[in-house]
């Protein structure tokens, strides 16, 4: 039940901001996430942004995730 | 946001050939529905070798909302009735709102709590607000609007679950045999990770925080099967792009303001000590329950559901001799069923053996 989408903020208004969700326009409610930016890609749920998500944490994982498991960066 | 990675083939081959070198017999609960519904997506039980096995725990609200709000939002007059989807064909004793609807009842589908508030715009509204943590903050967050704009015609019952209390009632079980947790990704972002730090230090049992790609689950297998066979349980954070340690200090904070931690009525479990979250005496005029004068009570599924079961791993459900049989997604016995992140879904959805 509680799906949750990353969306990137495109405009905010004072506490609220609109994500394009795949070309599709939404209000969001930043209440939960004072500090979001335009650009930012956050993760909506039911109306709000729960979280910015860290695009640094997400490549320091997978970079992680490839050498600990002697995946070269290109091998597909 | 690129997960492509995430879902790379090579990837996953070589996660796979590194755990199936482990011949260890273990067993680990995804306690988050939307991971049972990832795990059934990306056929990850069929890569694992079998001496490891997935369990799916209690990991949607919708499954575990007691009968007694079902009836009571069924048995409301004169009011609108705003629920989340999933909720629409859950069966209650008195039958379900899909039904109660046809029947003339003013139920509506909302997509956001503050949708539901709009409504209260209109005519006297109540909501029937469900979640765990991930879910809980915005409707605490329309309570409060409410308050402050003296908005008398809006009210919510409330089914607010914690997830550690369950977690706890889990891992204290005298029969557990329970290896580790794959702990949930969305409600964790509101926690944060150090929730669930009572795991190892209380009950010698480790979990980790996941995302819901294949290569985020099946590291995460990996790295419970480290914990096991180093016999070092902890609590990992495999999802730190989302999750952080302390989780998000605002939506804590008007979680607090809100509500106050009372006991809770688990539908197919039972009372779970302080696992459920109720709005404050400040705040109770928006309190469905006192407005409407609603006693939550357990009541017992007479239908021969076996979601509690399901939902404490004690079965999984194709071994509930309604599964498949009689109980389908289009004809649910159970909230499990209907559910779309409820583990008899993913498992009719994903996992029937042809
Ligand atoms: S994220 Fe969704 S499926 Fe997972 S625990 Fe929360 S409500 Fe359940
Ligand atoms: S298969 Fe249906 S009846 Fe059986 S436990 Fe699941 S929801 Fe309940």
């Amino acid at each position: 039940m509680c799906l949750a989408i990353p969306s990137k903020i495109v405009s905010i208004n004072g506490k609220k901001g609109i994500v394009d969700m795949g070309g599709i326009k939404k209000e969001v409610g930043l209440d939960f996430i004072p500090e979001a930016k335009i650009g930012n890609w956050i993760l909506l749920h039911t109306g709000f942004g729960l979280e910015i998500i860290s695009e640094k944490d997400a490549l320091e994982t997978i970079e992680a995730i490839n050498e600990a498991y002697h995946v070269m960066p290109d091998e597909y | 946001m690129n997960t492509k990675e995430f879902q790379n083939p090579k990837l996953i081959k070589k996660i796979v050939d590194r755990l199936k070198r482990n011949k260890r017999q273990i067993s680990l609960m995804e306690v988050c529905g939307s991971h049972t519904m990832a795990i059934g997506k990306w056929g990850i039980r069929d890569l694992l070798p079998d001496n490891i096995k997935l369990i799916s725990g209690p990991g949607c609200p919708v499954c575990v909302t007691p009968m007694s709000i079902i009836d009571a939002s069924i048995d409301l007059k004169d009011v609108t009735i705003a629920i989340f989807g999933d909720l629409m064909r859950v069966p209650g004793e008195k039958g379900t709102l899909e039904l109660a609807r046809a029947k003339g009842l003013d139920v509506r589908i909302v997509y956001s709590p503050i949708d539901a508030l709009k409504l209260a715009q209109e005519k006297e509204t109540v909501f029937v607000g469900i979640g765990f943590e991930t879910t809980i903050p915005g409707i605490a967050y329309t309570i409060r609007e409410a308050y402050e704009k003296n908005i008398k015609n809006y009210s919510v019952l409330t089914s607010l679950k914690i997830v550690p209390p369950a977690l706890e009632l889990l891992a204290s079980a005298d029969d557990i045999n329970l290896n580790g947790f794959i702990l949930p990704g969305h409600v964790s972002v509101v926690t944060g990770a150090n929730a669930y730090n009572f795991l190892p230090e209380k009950y010698n049992i480790g979990g980790i925080v996941t995302g819901f790609e294949p290569a985020d689950i099946l590291v995460s297998v990996d790295r419970l099967l480290q914990q096991v066979e180093k016999n070092e349980p902890k609590i990992e954070n495999e999802y730190s792009r989302i999750v952080t340690p302390d989780g998000n200090k605002h939506a804590q904070k008007i979680m607090k303001e809100i509500l106050e931690i009372d006991d809770g009525i688990w539908r197919g479990i039972g009372k779970i000590p302080k696992s459920e979250l109720k709005i404050r005496k400040k705040y109770s005029d928006y309190d469905a329950a006192k407005k409407y004068n609603i006693n939550i009570e357990y009541k017992e599924d007479k239908s021969g559901c076996q979601c509690g079961d399901v939902l404490k791993g004690n079965i999984i459900p194709p071994q509930c001799h309604l599964f498949e049989k009689v109980c389908t997604p289009s004809n649910p016995i159970g909230p499990c069923m209907v559910s779309s992140e409820g583990s008899c879904a993913a498992y009719y959805k994903y996992e029937r053996k042809q």
